[in-house]
């Protein structure tokens, strides 16, 4: 099971581009839908526990699947997979950087490999809204937070998604304390 | 002790930037410019190269930074320094989750968080697509054909493959797709050009 929770983990980070985002979609094919080490509702737990703590959202994922399986030594070893790959072709890239990105067939790969990710984002995040409940609140906070994201952007306002995970969070403790039934949040 | 800094200095760096990758990019630019280990410049190169290449893009960085300040051992350091704080807090957080799940204000936190986590990732792919197919501000859109064709490329092998094998084409299967297909569209854009 360690070994598996490695190798599980240094494929995840081996063939993930474009940072934590782009894993979840990884995460969720592999550990959800494939080795089913997690359900998905504990996936969401874990995204935004991963978001709202410090760090890589990778590490704070191959931490907390590894703890969940296997106790301390397999968060240790799930976290070493995802982190090794990334070391050693960032290491390999160091010693070489300036000839890699001269050559013309690095680029021309990077291009497709760009909007690949892209679809792979887009279609993780359209698989999370199909789940999200169509219900006022939920709706209202999800266009506020996708228009602000894309409008700071535009005027290349940075701002961490640190403050709508905290508003979102705030919004949702206080509609389930004050409402006695659950259905109204 | 170049070791003892760039671990102590990527320590920081994990330990006080929440909200992934992205949102250390500006706090550790801050560190390797006030160390002179890069110019702002080599910089902004380094986060290309880290956003494209596969991993945790502050991974990457600290792999970097670390080889180029202080070789194997370097990179060893700062890359352990920046996964240590969030390895701690979530082993941390995972031991007591059992009871922190079942309390009615996580509930409640949760059903608030879940749309602000799936606006932020749709937001990020939609970002992500339109600056592959070449806009980079407002006022500065450099249109890129080649994405554009790759993109529709990869919609229809996935949907395609999806009607015929009636089961999802994996991630790894796309990309080394379309690393292929970035070769191949730009060599024909290139020859005909």
């Amino acid at each position: 099971m360690l070994f598996l929770l490695f190798m599980t983990f240094f494929k995840i980070g081996l063939f993930t581009f474009g940072g934590g985002y782009a894993m979840i979609a990884q995460i969720k094919e592999i550990v959800v839908e494939k080795n089913k080490w997690l359900t998905e509702d504990e996936l969401m737990e874990i995204i935004a526990i991963a978001e709202s703590t410090p760090g890589p959202i990778a590490i704070n994922m191959a931490t907390y699947v590894g703890y969940k399986k296997k106790g301390f030594w397999g968060s240790l070893m799930a976290t070493l997979g995802v982190v090794l790959p990334s070391m050693i072709i960032i290491y390999i890239i160091s010693l070489f950087l300036d000839a890699f990105m001269e050559n013309k067939y690095v680029a021309y790969a990077f291009v497709g490999i760009k909007c690949a990710v892209a679809f792979l984002i887009l279609r993780a995040g359209i698989g999370m809204f199909e789940k999200l409940q169509k219900k006022t609140v939920p709706m209202l906070i999800f266009s506020a937070v996708f228009a602000l994201m894309i409008v700071f952007e535009l005027l290349s306002v940075s701002f961490s998604s640190i403050v709508f995970i905290a508003a979102g969070g705030l919004i949702g403790i206080s509609l389930s304390l004050l409402c006695k039934k659950e259905e109204t949040v | 002790m170049i070791y003892l800094i760039l671990f102590l200095e990527f320590f920081k760096i994990g330990l006080f930037t929440i909200g992934g990758g992205f949102a250390m990019i500006p706090l550790i630019e801050e560190t390797v410019v006030a160390h002179g280990w890069l110019t702002q410049g080599e910089f902004f190169d380094l986060v290309g190269v880290c956003e494209s290449t596969p991993g945790p893009i502050a991974v990457n960085m600290a792999t970097y930074i670390g080889s180029q300040q202080g070789g194997l051992f370097g990179s060893c350091a700062a890359t352990l320094g920046v996964v240590l704080p969030s390895f701690l807090i979530i082993l941390l957080i995972a031991s007591i989750m059992k009871n922190l799940t079942n309390t009615k204000a996580f509930k409640g936190f949760m059903e608030g968080v879940k749309p602000v986590v799936t606006a932020l990732i749709l937001a990020t792919g939609v970002l992500f697509l339109v600056k592959a197919v070449g806009f980079a501000g407002i006022g500065k859109f450099d249109f890129d054909p080649v994405a554009v064709i790759i993109f529709a490329l990869v919609c229809g092998i996935y949907f395609v493959y999806k009607a015929v094998a009636k089961k999802k084409i994996s991630s790894v299967a796309l990309i080394i797709i379309s690393a292929a297909l970035g070769i191949g569209v730009s060599m024909i854009f290139e020859v005909t050009a």
